[in-house]
């Protein structure tokens, strides 16, 4: 299932800084901008969302992020004039436009479908804070919703390590997205820190600086494969 | 006159004239409570309208409101494209394809661009939108038809009730669009939107 996204803003150097931003981390999704007026102006085109929605013709999906009210107004009306067909396929966002974008992108990369990739860029809503705490599982869920810290450990963990942040640059972005991109892999249920770390922003509010200690849970079938896995890629400095 | 094609064209004439004429005034609203492009917007809109009005031959007053919206629709850029092109592709669905509008007609073409409006926006009245304006259009039309008003009377009762409607958008606090941002210092300030379309509907009546 391939998801494409589109980028409505208002101003085309955001629409394409965008797209570029969320392109470093998903280097495979199709993404395409429909910033600015047809006249290179400030506001959004009926024609550009049209043209887009048609650009991401080969996506079985399309998600739409945009940055302001009328970019919405203009995406609504865009889609009302599509086939039924190909209407069925867009799909709206109202997550913030970069963060979700983000996301959303992050999400398509490692396989997500469109409503995973939808339900990445709802997460990207809150502030930092809220966004880790909702891609927290429920406290009924495996592996509970409790602190690592200070909780003491979870009795259902089936593997599970600490490593020290070597790279230079922490858990930023890209690392955070190589990271996610490796739990993505595996079926088991994976936390660092106490956060999913299938969920980049989760992930990214945590701020980890090198020499953060990193811990890492698993609980699943494949726990212990996924733990050392990402052990690996931590130790291994990201490649940086 | 009789609200036919000819009126319909007329219509657009005078609307472009008038919103050009107060381009520098929309302008200036909008940039005391949202991002200053409304005036700009809407010219640039009804100067594209006005040109394909020009180039084309039309049947029905039906025909000149569809050509309206989607060049709206396509060339305005800001807020006001969809929720103006979507309120004239709504009225010219209303209008099909009668020669000329009767009192009930133009009632149910009002009521129709009204409510593809707030169907866009999800606007209420008091939200300080050009909604304000529309509303009380819509009940003073219907209120007029179902008097027994010929269709001139009726648009000129909802013109004049868009004028009332407007003036009560200034002591709001905006809901919807970018003036929303701005919380209280909203306060004092007309709505660009529900000013453009006083001017929209006076046109409609001059041309009548």
């Amino acid at each position: 299932m391939t998801v494409g996204i589109l980028i409505v803003s208002h101003s085309a150097a955001i629409a394409t800084g965008t797209v570029e931003l969320a392109r470093q981390m998903a280097a495979d999704v199709p993404l395409v901008a429909a910033g600015g007026t047809d006249d290179g102006g400030i506001g959004t085109s009926f024609e550009a969302i049209t043209a887009g929605i048609e650009e991401l013709a080969d996506a079985e999906a399309v998600v739409v992020l945009c940055d302001l009210g009328s970019a919405y107004l203009t995406t609504d009306t865009a889609l009302d004039f599509l086939d039924d067909d190909v209407r069925a396929r867009v799909h709206v966002s109202q997550a913030p436009l970069v963060e979700g974008a983000v996301a959303a992108a992050v999400a398509a990369q490692t396989g997500g479908d469109v409503d995973a990739a939808l339900a990445a860029a709802a997460s990207a809503a809150g502030s930092e804070a809220d966004a880790s705490r909702a891609s927290s599982p429920s406290g009924d869920g495996p592996g509970g919703a409790a602190p690592v810290s200070g909780a003491g450990p979870v009795d259902d963990v089936a593997a599970s390590e600490t490593v020290e942040l070597v790279n230079e640059s922490g858990l930023h972005a890209r690392p955070a997205a190589e990271f996610v991109k490796t739990a993505a892999k595996f079926d088991a249920e994976v936390r660092v820190n106490g956060v999913d770390a299938k969920s980049l922003l989760a992930i990214m509010a945590l701020a980890l600086p090198r020499g953060a200690s990193v811990t890492i849970e698993g609980t699943g079938a494949d726990a212990q494969d996924a733990v050392d896995a990402l052990v690996a890629l931590v130790r291994s400095g990201f490649g940086e | 006159m009789a609200l036919d094609t000819a009126w319909a064209i007329d219509w657009v004439r005078r609307t472009a004239a008038t919103i050009d004429e107060h381009r520098a005034e929309l302008v200036t609203l909008d940039r005391e409570i949202g991002d200053g492009d409304h005036g700009e917007n809407l010219d640039r809109g009804f100067r594209a309208v006005l040109e394909a009005v020009d180039a084309g031959s039309f049947d029905t007053p039906g025909a000149v409101l569809k050509v309206v919206a989607t060049k709206l629709i396509s060339t305005v850029g800001g807020a006001a494209g969809p929720l103006f092109g979507t309120a004239y592709l709504k009225a010219a669905q209303a209008a099909g394809d009668v020669a000329e509008l009767d009192a009930d007609t133009l009632v149910q073409v009002l009521t129709a661009a009204r409510d593809g409006i707030v169907s866009r926006g999800k606007a209420a009245v008091g939200d300080k939108t050009m909604v304000d304006a529309w509303s009380p259009a819509v009940d003073a039309a219907g209120a007029a038809a179902a008097a027994g008003d010929s269709p001139e009377q009726v648009l000129a009762a909802a013109a004049d009730a868009a004028v009332t409607g407007a003036e009560s958008t200034d002591p709001l606090v905006a809901h919807k669009g970018r003036a929303s941002y701005l919380g209280e210092r909203a306060v004092g300030h007309r709505d660009p939107g529900a000013q453009s379309t006083v001017y929209i509907l006076r046109a409609a009546v001059d041309a009548a």
